[in-house]
């Protein structure tokens, strides 16, 4: 048997994806276009004996989150651009720590107030350099409603499997977008939990280096007595101070994402042999990119395109290959060019990269990006 | 009565790194005294703390710990309590980490009486940065951020946490050991949200601006600035002046959130 089709949003698709990744921890703050998650898992939430709580501010969701991570519970915020600029001290606490967590941002205009109710991609280098000091990053961003929910349910699975925060980056299309989507079934989900540790609370060190570089993360309460700090620690958990531990520890961080690259980076392509002219994109730009991509075809251009689904960490050596056979890449975005700038770097001057930006709270319509594409050809 | 305390405290991180004379030492051992006489079981008991002096002491405590960022604890400490109700998650904060930058965190907590027991070590100046007035840094003081003398005024924090709904509220002084254990012990036990307030000193960063540069000076400012909440109200407005009054300052029975929280959940799932 499978489900009936249903007319979701994508906020609402969140809320679905959450609740089917194990999600039983929600804390929040109101905010536009994000409010819709938060009266989602109020809702939602008790029935599957999970907990919500609406906080006093955006700094505590957070530090409430990663709270109740620590307790054992799969847990979400969800937030806009204000509100993700507030979380940002926190959600380093929670990737110095290794706490797994899901923090989804829908994306507005900014800076500040902005346009609170039109879409935005205006903080993609927001969700990876947010926070101060180096840090792994993991940010994955949706396209449709039905994508929503398979990034939410990946992005809970990245958290546990890597046990690290884990950016789900919508914008505003996105959000509050409806579409019919079928939902899958229950065991048709792939769902990862965190590793538990197997040694004795006598034998167990907290932050130990092991083959994966992924500690195994055991509840409060379970007779661990273990210590979490923000401070650089050791396999202990306790802070000694030295630099020796401090690299140690951040090239750990830094290597758990880092040699995963094959299972978190995320893309789809539709690129043959002999297309010159490449469209990247990600988030509701995706759809005017394959539009404006199929009407190149039917003119006879040839041309591709490539979906990012995961924009950190950013696929470097994907870029670079797709790049030493395109003529041009062109790189649609709401903002005033952001992620270009990594494909930029990497694609090592094999192919002219160009931007199509707008920032004025309006999306890219699929003729702006044919006519480039006709353009750069 | 004698206390065994050992077992709750890191023996292999002390001495700690507290300044000599301060009194943050004095108060979380009558901390530990206190989770002895409570019996509190240390596998089921969580600590939280922010950041400054205060901060450190989770280092220093034998349960599950959690050493956060600045201000945030009683936040933090939120998430943990509702994501298992079944622990004992107790906050240790400073003047200028509650008071201050987490301010905000400790109306919230105490408006939703959610069982916490809050302690809020009070030496009046932000040590750790060596010497900043606080919100609790008295008028008049000199700090190092006040050239010209504090011209700030203080919280009454027992006040503040009983309007914001706290259920129980307290203070006692490092000096006082006895009174400290017992309202530790009587906050630890009970269900909601309680504050104490536990006055402490710094020699270092406070007394030596303020012409009382002794620990003993400052212990002994302590023993007479303190009046027990049974005397208080029988004190004229001229003889309260400089004085504050410890003990259980205020105690009522309320909802606690959790509870509440999972009486949403058992409805809902019944109806389902």
């Amino acid at each position: 048997m499978t489900n009936k089709p249903k007319l979701l949003q994508g906020d609402e698709a969140v809320v679905e994806g959450a609740i089917a990744a194990g999600a039983r921890f929600f804390a929040g703050y109101p905010i536009t276009p994000a409010s819709e998650i938060a009266e989602g898992l109020a809702e939602k939430l008790p029935a599957h004996g999970g907990k919500f709580i609406q906080m006093e501010d955006e700094l505590a969701s957070m530090a409430c989150v990663i709270g109740a991570s620590l307790s054992g519970l799969k847990s979400i915020t969800a937030t806009s651009g204000p509100g993700f600029s507030l979380k940002q001290e926190n959600l380093g606490l929670g990737m110095m720590i290794e706490a797994p967590c899901v923090v989804v941002n829908v994306q507005r205009v900014g800076p500040s107030t902005g346009l609170p109710t039109s879409p935005s991609q205006g903080d993609v280098m927001q969700a990876k350099w947010g926070t101060h000091g180096d840090h792994p990053v993991i940010a994955l961003a949706p396209s449709s409603v039905k994508e929503t929910f398979e990034l939410t349910v990946k992005a809970f699975n990245f958290a546990e499997r890597f046990r690290t925060p884990v950016i789900l980056l919508l914008d505003e299309i996105v959000g509050h977008m409806r579409e019919k989507v079928v939902l899958p079934e229950e065991d048709e989900i792939e769902i990862w939990d965190r590793k538990k540790p197997t040694k004795s609370p006598e034998e167990f060190n907290p932050y130990e280096e092991t083959e994966d570089h992924i500690p195994p993360m055991p509840d409060y309460g379970t007779g661990y007595r273990y210590h979490t700090t923000g401070l650089f620690h050791d396999k202990t958990g306790f802070p000694r101070g030295t630099n020796e531990d401090a690299k140690k520890l951040m090239d750990r961080l830094m290597a758990k994402i880092e040699e995963n690259m094959d299972i978190i980076s995320l893309y789809e392509d539709d690129i043959r042999e002999d297309d010159e002219v490449i469209v990247l994109a990600y988030g509701s730009t995706m759809r005017s990119a394959i539009n404006a991509v199929s009407k190149a075809r039917e003119n006879g251009i040839k041309a591709g395109w490539i979906k990012l689904q995961t924009l950190w960490p950013f696929p470097e050596e994907y870029v670079k290959e797709i790049s030493k056979n395109a003529k041009s890449i062109i790189v649609p975005e709401l903002n005033r060019g952001q992620l270009i700038k990594e494909v930029k770097e990497h694609v090592f001057g094999n192919a002219d990269v160009y931007g199509i930006n707008k920032y004025d709270g309006t999306l890219i319509k699929p003729d702006e990006i044919l006519n480039k594409i006709k353009e750069v050809k | 009565m004698k206390y065994d305390i050992d077992k709750y405290l890191r023996q292999d991180k002390l001495p700690h790194i507290w300044c000599p004379g301060c009194g943050h030492g004095t108060i979380m051992g009558n901390l530990a005294r206190a989770i002895d006489k409570a019996e509190l079981d240390p596998d089921k008991t969580v600590v939280v703390s922010g950041i400054g002096c205060s901060g450190r002491a989770t280092g220093y405590m034998n349960f599950d710990t959690l050493h956060t960022t600045h201000g945030r604890a009683i936040a933090f400490a939120t998430g943990i309590k509702l994501g298992n109700p079944e622990l004992n998650v107790i906050v240790i904060m400073g003047d200028g980490d509650g008071a201050a930058i987490g301010g905000n965190h400790l109306i919230h907590g105490a408006r939703r009486n959610i069982d916490l027991t809050v302690i809020l070590m009070n030496n009046h100046i932000y040590g750790m940065t060596s010497g900043q007035f606080s919100p609790m840094t008295p008028t008049g003081a000199n700090a190092t951020t006040t050239p010209y003398g504090n011209i700030d005024q203080n919280f009454d924090l027992a006040d503040l946490t009983k309007a914001s709904g706290a259920s129980f509220i307290a203070r006692g002084t490092a000096f006082n050991t006895r009174q400290l254990i017992e309202i530790f012990e009587d906050g630890l036990l009970h269900k909601g949200f309680s504050f104490i307030e536990a006055i402490s000193q710094c020699p270092v960063n406070y007394g030596r601006r303020n012409n009382i540069d002794t620990a003993v000076e400052m212990l002994k400012w302590q023993k007479e600035a303190a009046v027990n909440i049974k005397k208080w109200d029988k004190l004229s407005q001229e003889e309260k002046k400089d004085k504050f009054p410890t003990g259980i300052i205020y105690q009522a029975n309320k909802r606690e959130y959790t509870e509440m929280y999972q009486e949403i959940i058992d409805s809902v799932q019944e109806e389902a």
